[in-house]
């Protein structure tokens, strides 16, 4: 705050207050509630859940199965649903194919599992590029795929949520599966990269 | 390929995304706003959603959060959970505040 006496009105952080302090007055919403969504979509709700469910996928031929047949069932057995992930479908990637979510109209991302999109995500050169030009994206991220692999852009909408299932890193056999989930990173379940080579 | 878990933040898994969920606190603030209509039964995600294209499209290279604001602005209005002249006033209010006053 830079401690002038007059602030702009069309300040968004001072838009947002007039407009919760409102709510609240109104009886239409609570402090607390903002306030413990916003807690756990920082703290609890990310990516951490997806690779979960990722290194569970790659240990577990069963549940790998349940998953692809249906993603929002296989998801809630290990306790993640709710807001932005009612309908997940499950894209596994493999030698033959390789899968890359984007969301051409906004940022439809599955939040139960990832946590809210990244900036880049939101942009509209990543909407529109990964339509038009895949390859010279999964680039820019430092993916290089064979030319033999299909590269497949699927398209989020309000009602279908994609997860992508990264292939299990090679040199990785002897890990189990908690040693496994650092290895699957946010982007490699977008599909612009690969499992094992991020944060 | 030799995998050293150590490189991969092991105790600090990728809970946030590698980066801040909000850049700003007004945009949890924002968020958390929408969020709370939502579970009250205000509106639905599906129909904020639609709000939230419409606001994105129309200012294609503006910031996320404002058009996320915008959406739930015009969305409380809509459904005249809040009417737009309480709405400019107290921002008005809000402006002619000094930091210390609240």
């Amino acid at each position: 705050m830079s401690g002038h006496q007059h602030n702009d009105p069309d300040d968004p952080a001072l838009r947002v207050r007039a407009i919760e302090e409102l709510l609240v007055e109104a009886g239409l919403v609570t402090t607390e509630k903002i306030d413990s969504t916003i807690h756990r979509y920082e703290h609890e709700i990310g990516p951490l859940n997806g690779a979960r469910v990722v290194a569970k996928a790659w240990v577990d031929q069963a549940y790998k199965q349940r998953l692809l047949a249906d993603g929002t069932a296989a998801i809630a057995e290990l306790g993640y649903g709710g807001a932005q992930g009612e309908h997940m479908v499950v894209l596994e990637n493999t030698d033959e194919v390789h899968n890359l979510v984007v969301c051409t109209l906004c940022s439809c991302y599955p939040w139960p599992v990832l946590g809210l999109p990244p900036t880049w995500y939101k942009s509209v050169e990543y909407r529109a590029r990964a339509v038009r030009e895949p390859r010279a994206v999964l680039a820019e991220f430092g993916t290089t795929l064979s030319e033999d692999t299909t590269v497949r852009v699927w398209d989020s909408s309000a009602e279908i949520r994609y997860l992508v299932l990264p292939q299990r890193p090679s040199g990785t056999s002897d890990l189990g599966e908690d040693d496994l989930v650092h290895l699957v990173g946010r982007d490699a379940m977008i599909g612009v990269r690969l499992a094992g080579v991020e944060i | 390929m030799k995998i050293d878990l150590s490189d991969f933040g092991k105790h600090a898994p990728p809970r946030s995304n590698g980066e801040l969920v909000f850049d700003a606190p007004w945009q949890g603030r924002a968020f958390g706003t929408a969020a709370a209509l939502v579970d009250a039964g205000h509106f639905s995600w599906p129909v904020f959603q639609a709000a939230l294209i419409d606001e994105v499209d129309a200012d294609q290279d503006g910031d996320y959060w404002t058009a996320w604001l915008r959406a739930t602005t015009s969305l409380v209005h809509d459904l005249g959970l809040l009417d737009k002249p309480q709405l400019s006033e107290r921002r008005l209010e809000l402006a002619h505040q000094s930091p210390d006053d609240h």
